[in-house]
């Protein structure tokens, strides 16, 4: 039987974020919270192996307990079940804390029902560090295959997986055995539209709740803050460059205002460089 | 007496390094250079050094030496003929069980960001991702400088400072361009130390079957000197034949900020900002570019800018060394006939 689990994070839609400009505050009110693009993609492709080889796709997702509505999506686009993970004991976790609880949790799910695949999105769209996949591949001992683009061939039988990732130098076509884990691009599928049953499951889907206390057991020390090695040490907004000249084309005319352009440019020492391009 | 390292992993493939090795073996300097004074009351020594990985790559350890690095660690081997997350990043975390480095850092390319995860969680430290400052600074109630890497998060909308107190060493990763490429001295001198390798066929867990070079859409425009960037005030997507006739004519290539990539105008290959690509070209155009701090955080290290915006008040304009408020489609065309005829005089 094909078992898949995919981890997914909700993420504020940074596309619609602002900052105070009094405060230099991230101002959080009336920013819609999303599925991680990257995670609903590799989701997607989770789904439509289950749909070819018959089986199930599991979603985790650690968080506040407004995480669920993450995971009641992830049933739309038709997991089976999920799993929220949440405690206060959690919060503040940095990458390699995050990548500790996350791995118990699937090496648990993994015991009382073996994976083939795990699935990560390459990266979360608010903290973009593309850590906690690796990090967990690590802690659990299993192959990783990062910016996943294509999953050619899942062989169950012979136990390995033909996975296509793309670089910036070129497309690697890799083989690995199984289980494996992938952290995907969003070339990886297409969000299909949901079926109506499970559009209509999501609606009322409750998805298990594990925390500090259980099911499966963490070591405290490794949770949280106190399992995260690093520290924000202070915030702050970008320091504001000095601006350079400005010109107005309505007023010097358009031929002005380019020469005012180019003999910067020249006094910046560049010219040669203009005048470079055709040699 | 003990030594400081700070270590810096040489990425390389097939070969060929990647110059993002070079510029953190310069920052690795200016690293080691804020504590000299710390170390030497202390009597410790603080030493730059290189990890290497690969086949036949002696050349390339001899070459870090020329850009700084006092000693190499060279493991060299079969099995690293090609780069495999598995047998990399083991021998890099032994490497630094071995020897403690206090800073590791590495470069954030698609490899290293593969890489930089795994070695750090085998490591059970802290590791900041694309760090645009990075520096040794005095934190209360540490012993010694800590590293202090800024990054930006949320989309670039604010900078954070992260530091990792107790645990060794202080991983940060770092895009390609973000700090300048550091002077090649040919007459340096430093050492190559040979490293047994540990790791086999059997350990690697995955093969590569086929490597497929992509046709086309090979630009590479985190190194090139002059790039012409376009957004959405292109209006068009035809709007980019004429940035493309720009950048031709400058001998560069051709950018844009993100809303271009979102609507499928142009590839991921060319888009500057947080989520593209960092540049520091000698010459960046940015047309019809509202200048989100997306963007602006790709492409603000650039030596000179050129904005142009039929806003007076683009944000674009705040880091712009000149600003022409104007119609792109006008001055593009009066710009390329300006460049030609100063061609011209100068032929």
């Amino acid at each position: 039987m094909f078992h898949a689990l995919v981890a997914v994070k909700q993420v504020p839609d940074t596309t619609n974020i602002r900052i105070d400009p009094e405060t230099g505050n991230l101002v959080r009110e009336g920013v819609p919270a999303i599925m991680n693009p990257y995670d609903a993609h590799a989701l997607a492709e989770a789904v439509r192996w289950k749909r070819q080889l018959g089986g199930k796709v599991t979603v985790i997702s650690m968080g506040p307990s407004s995480f669920s509505s993450t995971l009641q999506e992830a049933v739309e686009l038709g997991a089976d079940r999920g799993v929220l993970i949440t405690d206060r004991k959690f919060a503040g976790a940095d990458t390699l804390a995050t990548s500790y609880v996350l791995a118990e949790v699937i090496k648990a799910i993994h015991q009382e029902d073996p994976l083939q695949l795990v699935f990560f999105g390459k990266q979360a769209i608010d903290g973009d560090t593309a850590q906690v996949g690796p990090g967990v591949a690590v802690r659990l001992g299993l192959p990783i295959v990062t910016y996943a683009v294509k999953i050619r061939e899942v062989d169950l039988e012979g136990g390995r997986v033909v996975v296509e990732r793309k670089t910036e130098r070129w497309t690697e076509v890799v083989e690995t055995s199984l289980p494996a884990l992938l952290t995907c691009d969003k070339e990886i599928a297409e969000i299909p539209f949901a079926p109506l049953p499970d559009l209509i499951r999501s609606l009322r889907y409750e998805p298990e709740v594990w925390t500090m206390e259980g099911p499966c057991p963490f070591d405290p020390d490794q949770v949280g803050v106190k399992g995260s090695p690093t520290i924000v040490y202070k915030m702050g907004t970008p320091p504001l460059p000095q601006p350079g000249e400005k010109v107005n084309a309505r007023e010097l005319g358009v031929e002005g205002a380019v020469k005012f352009a180019l003999d910067k440019a020249t006094a910046a020492g560049i010219t040669s460089l203009l005048l470079g391009g055709a040699q | 007496m003990t030594a400081r390292r700070f270590w810096v992993f040489l990425e390389q493939e097939e070969g060929k390094v990647h110059p993002v090795s070079w510029e953190l073996l310069g920052v690795a300097r200016t690293l080691a250079s804020q504590v000299a004074d710390e170390a030497a009351a202390a009597g410790d020594t603080v030493l730059v050094e290189g990890v290497l990985l690969g086949e036949n790559v002696g050349p390339i350890a001899q070459e870090a030496i020329y850009y700084g690095a006092d000693r190499v660690y060279l493991f060299d081997d079969p099995v690293f003929a090609y780069y495999r997350n598995c047998p990399y990043y083991q021998t890099l975390a032994a490497a630094a069980k071995k020897y403690g480095p206090e800073v590791f850092l590495i470069g954030a390319t698609t490899l290293g960001r593969d890489l930089a995860g795994a070695v750090a969680t085998a490591l059970r430290t802290g590791l900041t991702a694309d760090c645009t400052g990075l520096e040794m600074g005095e934190v209360k109630g540490a012993r010694q400088r800590l590293l202090l890497a800024t990054r930006p998060a949320f989309g670039g909308n604010i900078m954070a400072t992260i530091l990792c107190r107790n645990s060794r060493p202080q991983m940060s990763s770092v895009r390609p361009r973000v700090f300048p490429m550091p002077p090649r001295n040919p007459n340096a001198t430093g050492e190559i130390v040979h490293e047994e390798v540990e790791a086999t066929e059997e350990s690697a867990m995955s093969c590569v079957l086929e490597f497929i070079h992509s046709k086309g859409e090979s630009v590479n425009i985190e190194y090139a000197d002059v790039i012409v960037s376009g957004g959405r005030g292109l209006g068009t997507p035809d709007g980019l034949k004429l940035l493309q006739e720009l950048a031709d004519e400058l001998g560069g290539v051709v950018g844009a900020s993100r809303p271009l990539i979102d609507s499928g105008w142009i590839g991921y290959a060319h888009q500057v900002g947080q989520s593209g690509r960092t540049v520091r070209p000698k010459l960046y155009i940015a047309a019809g570019i509202s200048g989100a701090l997306q963007h602006k955080v790709g492409m603000q290290n650039s030596d000179f800018i050129i904005a142009i915006n039929s806003d007076p008040h683009a944000p674009i304009f705040d880091v712009a060394d000149v600003g022409i408020v104007g119609d792109l489609y006008q001055v593009i065309p009066e710009m390329l006939k300006q460049i030609r005829a100063l061609k011209e005089a100068k032929a």
